[in-house]
């Protein structure tokens, strides 16, 4: 059966959840083999074989850390040179889909990023996207040398599927391109306890509608109650009552959780693009007219300075 | 938009711009600085970025002259935002006119750099609390002083951006005793400083965010090259010309507010719903859309005939006085109609209709009441003896 | 220093975007634009060169049909100096991997030192444009930048990732993608408008590139669209009015999903 490379995203060591999606696409097409890159990258190799590694190609070296993305390319390219894979799957975060375009432009192969959905095909791998802030929906496959495929979190549940996966180390060299562009410096992000936006099986958000940064609070309170990430509006986040890296939509996160909770948002196409894929669709708006009502499975017309307060309450009481 | 067909690409290209900046920087946050009537200085310095100060200055003193047309274009996609944004670069743009057909060329030099940058903005003063339209009754007199300069005494009301003017074009009377009155009538070009002070800030209806004052001269002194033109007794003939932009800008300005309110109902009346259909199919509705849609346009084609007239440099008191008159009704008809639409929203301070509704008068009593405007349509036909076609 | 703008002519968002029969993006009955995430591209230019001791020439680059000339005199009324259209009928349907040996070679033959880009293209929204003009320049990518600056020939940058934000730096020539975080774009002043129209637009075909027609265009894109299928419309969900229990009738609702 033909090897299937899934690019590891991980930090020292901890898989994180859109690569353990992958595997269960990647298995879908042929058996995977992980290559996992940098600090703690043998560590992963646990998890990874729990969800259908056979193989975890490891290489621990500064550069990754150091320089942004080209390192990382260069790895994945020995890899492919390695393996000759059937096809490589990489999460679709910024990071990837960059690292994913230039290997693919390398090895001469075709890309196509932020598929939703990937399955076997004749003539290669057929990925889905969606497309046009989610309003067309397009099947897409490669048409020339290995097919590269960056995949959106949550287009795939996490399945134990336990293989080898046994170790084994990437030669890799570094290309003259590889230390252009040097990390000098790094802030990590102040963790919140909550999941990652784009991984929650849940996001509530919050729009124009929560007027003020300290109402966030009860956007948050709801969120907890129900374990999930907080995702705010545009208009929210340029009003700065949250952090840009919660913007859900065109230009912040895209996101595609069981559940996501609009709270006063209208439902602008911007913020549409980047949750209309939800599962189901929740909104509390107090203008009946609000777009954001066209798209849901449930909606409360009223203040959600009343609505969500109550329903945290009653989601506490529920769950005791 | 057909309507803009008759400007050139690149005067369309400066009006889907200002549309641009209306609808991402205006409409945004007109609701909440009209209502706590705060003076809009983002807007303001955007709009001196721009270049909406300079619309009537020549390239050779720095400015981005317009067409006329495009003019009445720009203003009322300000309008159409905001109506005292409009109001803001009104009277500015009627003194820039003012300096440029009868300044010298001392006097365009010293003002009509800065004022196309915005960092002078020029301001008008014509009424007073005794009388508005009556122009030649004014009691503002400018004496001469010994030195060759003047001092003023008198006082001006509803002067827009009073305080933040560094120029006023002052109305006054040179010569109290002339006759017939308006030969004794000019324009001083003036500039803050001792015996002008802003004597109190009018309450009014509507045109928030935007300063309307009384200003009290009280043997101020302005010096004798302040003289616009440098000849005493013109000021009545160089002020009747500048009003014609004036009142172009203001029927230009109705055009804004009226548009705006057509827009807000037509979406209301397609989104709300009564006995199970979208209240436009309503036939009461729908008539009332059909109605403002088709006066608005006719408002707006008589305004940029007026224009090209303008432009063809024809007099045009007659017609910018038609357009002022016509326009003005117009708004206020489609104001209140929207509100008619909108039902009880239409009387919420949530939404914008009720600004429309308190706006749209001032274009009737402003620049001139609409009964003025009458006066010099009738008198001006008699005059030409016809309707010229 | 030369700086080489990258911006890309799109569908208008709020319009209706549908495909055409080929699969490829239908330009005909929407409105295009400058593509708003270019906008910031063109202004963090703008800035550089206005806070440069060096003489800077910025040029515009664009990819596209003939209405594409209406982004690139954008650019040039926000104050861009000039501007290239690069316009082939064979790159009807081309992939990003094809339009980035477009704008690569193009860049190439306008000289460069700096080649600055919007974060990702509203139609498209990819976003590894970037990423691959600098693979095929050979010089450092310095992308998804929130802050940039450039001195003595280096460029820095602060990116903000999902687990950290990053200083980032690298030598000159390079190329830099930069975010809407970045900061607002200027309105085109007025007076931008009246010179853009004296600003030379040079127009180039693929046989001024030297690129074959089969490099690029639908037949030459490395990935083939199958099929595109309007999303079915959500089915009606049930609105409520909160009448003091909406809080409960929502969890009601929720529980009755199982996620509580």
């Amino acid at each position: 059966m033909a090897e299937v490379l899934v690019y590891v995203d991980h930090v020292d060591g901890a898989v994180r959840k859109p690569t353990l999606e992958l595997l269960t696409l990647a298995r879908r097409i042929g058996e995977p083999v992980a290559v996992a890159l940098g600090n703690g990258a043998a560590d992963t190799a646990a998890a990874l074989a729990e969800h259908g590694a056979v193989k975890v190609l490891t290489h621990e070296a500064s550069e990754y850390a150091d320089y942004l993305v080209v390192p990382k390319v260069d790895a994945l390219q020995a890899a492919v040179a390695a393996v000759s894979p059937a096809a490589v799957l990489v999460p679709s975060s910024a990071e990837g889909k960059e690292i994913a375009a230039r290997l693919a432009l390398r090895i001469g192969s075709g890309i196509i990023t932020d598929a939703v959905d990937l399955e076997a095909g004749d003539e290669g791998p057929v990925a889905t996207q969606s497309v046009f802030a989610a309003s067309f929906t397009t099947k897409s496959r490669i048409s020339r040398g290995t097919p590269v495929i960056t995949v959106k979190p949550n287009s795939a549940a996490v399945e134990a599927a336990p293989a080898a996966g046994s170790v084994e180390d990437l030669a890799v060299t570094f290309s003259e391109a590889a230390t252009g562009t040097k990390v000098t410096g790094r802030t990590p992000r102040e963790s919140t306890g909550r999941p990652e936006l784009t991984e929650a099986a849940i996001v509530v958000s919050g729009g124009r509608g929560v007027n003020g940064a300290e109402n966030f609070a009860i956007i948050e309170a709801l969120a907890d109650s129900l374990g999930a990430a907080v995702g705010a509006s545009r208009a929210a986040v340029d009003a700065g009552w949250y952090p840009h890296t919660n913007q859900v939509g065109q230009t912040g996160k895209s996101v595609s959780p069981q559940l996501y909770i609009a709270n006063g948002i209208s439902g602008a196409i911007q913020h549409r693009a980047g949750m209309q894929t939800s599962k189901t669709i929740v909104a509390v708006n107090k203008d009946a007219e609000a777009p954001i009502f066209d798209l849901v499975d449930y909606g409360v017309v009223g203040d959600l300075f009343d609505v969500v307060p109550q329903l945290t309450q009653e989601i506490n009481a529920i769950n005791g | 938009m057909g309507t803009l067909d008759v400007l050139s690409e690149d005067e369309q290209f400066i009006v889907r711009t200002v549309h641009d900046f209306v609808d991402k920087e205006v409409k945004p946050v007109v609701q909440e600085l009209e209502h706590a009537g705060t003076y809009p200085e983002a807007l303001i310095e955007q709009m001196k970025q721009l270049g909406i100060f300079g619309l009537a200055v020549p390239e050779e003193y720095g400015g981005t002259p317009v067409s006329t047309p495009c003019y009445v274009l720009i203003t009322e996609e300000l309008a159409r935002g905001w109506m005292s944004l409009a109001g803001a670069m009104g009277g500015h743009t009627v003194v820039a006119k003012l300096l440029l057909h009868f300044g010298t060329e001392e006097q365009k030099r010293r003002y009509l750099p800065k004022m196309a940058t915005g960092e002078i903005r020029a301001t008008m003063a014509l009424t007073e609390p005794g009388g508005g339209s009556d122009l030649q009754a004014m009691r503002t007199v400018a004496r001469k002083d010994g030195a060759g300069g003047y001092v003023v005494n008198g006082t001006k009301t509803w002067i827009t951006n009073s305080r933040r003017s560094g120029l006023i074009a002052l109305l006054c009377k040179t010569d109290p005793d002339a006759a017939p009155a308006h030969q004794g009538i000019s324009i001083l070009l003036a500039e803050h400083g001792p015996g002008l002070t802003v004597s109190r800030d009018l309450p009014k209806l509507g045109y928030k965010g935007v300063e309307s004052c009384e200003l009290s001269f009280e043997d101020y002194r302005a010096p004798a090259d302040a003289l616009l033109g440098g000849v005493e007794g013109k000021g009545f003939a160089q002020m009747m010309k500048g009003l014609e932009t004036g009142r172009l800008q203001v029927a230009a300005r109705a055009l804004g507010v009226g548009r705006a309110a057509l827009e807000d109902a037509l979406a209301y009346a397609q989104e709300r719903e009564s006995f199970g259909k979208p209240i436009w199919k309503h036939q009461s509705i729908g008539n009332y859309l059909a109605d403002m849609a088709t006066s608005l346009t006719a408002a707006r084609q008589l305004t940029l005939y007026a224009a090209r007239e303008a432009d063809a440099g024809r007099r045009v008191d007659m017609e910018a006085g038609m357009a002022k008159l016509f326009a003005s009704e117009t708004a206020m008809q489609i104001a209140l109609n929207a509100l008619r639409i909108h039902g009880g929203y239409g009387y919420s301070t949530e939404f914008d209709v009720e600004r429309y509704f308190r706006d749209a008068p001032l274009m009737i009593v402003g620049e001139g009441t609409n009964e003025i405007q009458r006066n010099v349509i009738a008198s001006q036909l008699v005059k030409r003896g016809r309707l010229d076609v | 220093m030369r700086i080489v703008v990258i911006v890309k002519y799109v569908p208008d968002a709020t319009g209706d975007r549908h495909f055409a029969d080929d699969l490829t993006v239908d330009r005909d009955d929407v409105d295009g634009l400058l593509c708003e995430l270019d906008e910031y591209a063109v202004e963090q230019a703008l800035q550089i060169s206005e806070n440069s001791d060096d003489d800077v020439e910025i040029t515009v680059l664009t990819v596209g049909p003939e209405d594409a000339k209406d982004a690139l005199r954008k650019a040039l009324s926000m104050g861009a100096d000039k501007a290239i259209h690069v316009e082939d009928d064979d790159l009807h349907g081309t992939d990003a991997i094809g339009t980035s040996l477009v704008l690569a070679k193009a860049i190439e033959k306008a000289g460069f030192d700096l080649v600055v880009s919007g974060m990702a293209s509203t139609d498209g929204t990819a976003g590894i444009v970037p990423a691959l003009v600098a693979e095929r320049l050979g010089v450092p990518q310095v992308t998804l930048l929130s802050e940039v600056s450039v001195e003595d020939g280096t460029v820095k940058g602060r990116r903000d990732g999902d687990a950290a934000s990053e200083q980032l730096q690298a030598s000159l020539p390079a190329v830099v993608s930069v975010t809407d975080q970045s900061g607002e774009a200027r309105y085109p002043s007025f007076k931008g408008i009246m010179a853009a129209k004296k600003k030379p637009v040079e127009s180039w075909d693929l046989s001024d590139l030297e690129i074959d027609a089969e490099e690029v265009g639908l037949a030459g894109a490395w990935t083939k669209v199958e099929s595109a299928a309007e999303r079915p419309a959500r089915t009606a969900g049930t609105i409520v009015k909160d009448e003091g229990e909406g809080g409960k009738q929502l969890a009601a609702f929720l529980a009755s999903q199982k996620f509580i």
